[in-house]
């Protein structure tokens, strides 16, 4: 019998966790242990609202105090998670008691990757991740200051974003031929890049770092081979996540990308679960496909089903894919998994907006990906969404004419 | 249909001007409200922006009786204001509405 639920990670997959197992009817213990001292947050801001907005930033708290005391979850934090004993089933706590468990969710999400060229360090190379770090960075970029950016992907640029809206200069170097290599097809990264230069951000791509240097001035320099050397008041890498699984690796579950759970979230042991960045699952609308997403909606999803799956109520799961970045007035927004498309099909959208549908070989619809200001675009990626979830293979030339509904497709 | 007493009534459109299931934006001094038809072709009114992050609603996708927000697919009863779930918690204001002569009033407070 279930009676007491630990949850390590207070992020957005656990925070959601939480909840949902209320609402599911657990009516045992819940432990939310979080390793700072907030209570639980939202992190999309942390790279858009909380640098450019007027007013000091405060966290996009998930679950206030009287919602903890409501649903009656106890949030541990600043709490640092040591080992999970699963013989004992029990999660040991650094200068805490252990807490004993019957089932135990791992979301503990992802870290920053680390820029590994010489020279670079604490003092000269800063991340984005949490609420303290986008308070440090929002007082370093003032009006007139140099910001220059490690990694042309999500994080990056909506930090390059940022910086313009504050006044400052920014510098975006990304290693690939083009930014936002990884999740996002070229024509889309296109418009995204192209904006971005026309608000005066500098791209260059295609660079080798050498090293991070400190100027005597107290600046920081960039070098690049075969190129000349950026130099910045603050220099910020965003070259990906690596997810958090030291816990699991210790206790010997199995990983595989982070760690690796089944259709139902569960790990190697079936009494501990794992939800959001830190696992790969296998994905029901792909085949199978082991994917490991970070993403804010695939967190939330995640703690949900995790939630159920702990419970006993879970089912495969099938969520369609989703994210959004935002840059300047423009937001790009994907649904599915473009890559697995063998045929792409545009929709003219009003002004500048795009949508593209992408279409596996057997005419199912795999994929949809969007850029232009998020009114414009919103309702359709969310009407494609749901053809994906319901595996439709929708006539191409209905996709891709304006006067049919997206709407009328849905069968 | 809400037959709460309202201080004033506002044209806000025509009635054929929102198709069935969905929803359009009004503005009127200095607020924003979401004005909706309903599948069984009644029509509501609710504050135009969500509460989770203050976009506008009438960008968003009407499935029955539901509307989703067009950022982070907050949920929304527009009949009763309702929040129907993350990353929403805080409820819509709703508005009494009237259908005269094939316009489409709100009562505002």
């Amino acid at each position: 019998m279930t009676e007491r639920i630990v949850i390590v990670g207070a992020g957005e997959a656990g925070a959601r966790a939480a909840l949902a197992l209320r609402e599911n009817g657990f009516a045992g213990a819940i432990a939310l242990v979080g390793e700072e001292a907030h209570l639980p947050y939202e992190r999309p801001p942390l790279s858009k609202a909380a640098l450019i907005d007027g007013d000091a930033p405060r966290p996009a708290t998930i679950l206030t105090e009287e919602r903890l005391a409501e649903h009656g979850i106890d949030h541990v934090a600043g709490a640092s998670a040591l080992a999970i004993d699963r013989a004992a089933h029990r999660l040991t706590l650094q200068d805490r008691d252990p807490l004993p468990y019957d089932r135990l969710l791992i979301a503990t999400g992802a870290r920053a990757r680390r820029l590994a060229v010489p020279g670079a360090g604490p003092d000269n190379v800063h991340y984005l991740r949490s609420f303290g770090e986008a308070e440090a960075l929002r007082r370093r970029l003032s009006p007139g200051s140099r910001l220059v950016v490690i990694g042309g992907g999500f994080i990056g640029l909506e930090l390059a974003a940022a910086a313009r809206a504050r006044g400052a200069e920014a510098t975006v170097i990304e290693m690939a031929p083009r930014l936002l290599g990884r999740a996002v097809p070229a024509d889309l990264a296109a418009v995204i890049a192209a904006r971005h230069a026309a608000e005066g951000v500098a791209i260059i791509i295609g660079a080798a770092i050498e090293r991070i240097e400190t100027l005597p001035d107290g600046r920081h320099r960039v070098v690049l081979a075969g190129r000349d050397p950026v130099d910045g008041d603050t220099i910020v890498a965003g070259i990906g996540a690596v997810p958090e699984a030291a816990l699991a690796a210790e206790a010997g579950l199995a990983l595989d990308n982070g760690i690796a759970v089944d259709t139902h979230l569960a790990t190697s042991d079936p009494d501990i679960f794992a939800a959001g960045d830190c696992c790969s699952f296998p994905h029901a609308l792909y085949g199978g496909r082991r994917l490991r997403l970070e993403a804010w909606r695939n967190a939330q999803d995640h703690g949900n089903a995790a939630a159920k799956s702990m419970l006993g109520l879970g089912e495969p799961y099938a969520a369609v894919p989703w994210f959004w970045s935002d840059h300047y007035d423009l937001t790009l927004q994907i649904a599915g998994l473009p890559d697995e498309g063998a045929v792409t099909v545009s929709r003219p959208l009003a002004g500048d907006a795009r949508l593209d549908f992408h279409l596996a070989g057997d005419g199912r619809l795999v994929g949809a990906s969007a850029v232009g200001p998020n009114g414009a675009i919103a309702r359709e990626v969310r009407l494609a969404e749901m053809l994906i979830g319901r595996r439709a293979s929708p006539d191409p030339a209905s996709l891709a004419d304006p006067a049919v509904k997206l709407k009328s497709l849905m069968v | 249909m809400p037959t709460a007493i309202a201080a004033s009534w506002v044209e806000a459109c025509a009635a054929d001007a929102i198709d069935e299931e969905d929803v359009i934006r009004f503005d009127h001094a200095g607020r924003t409200f979401a004005i909706y038809r309903s599948p069984d072709d009644d029509y509501f009114a609710t504050d135009g922006l969500c509460t989770h992050e203050k976009v506008h609603l009438a960008d968003g996708l009407v499935m029955d009786t539901i509307i989703e927000c067009p950022k982070h697919n907050g949920r929304f009863d527009y009949t009763t204001g309702k929040a129907k779930g993350a990353p929403v918690c805080v409820d819509l204001k709703t508005y009494p509405v009237r259908v005269e002569g094939g316009k489409v009033l709100i009562g505002l407070d």
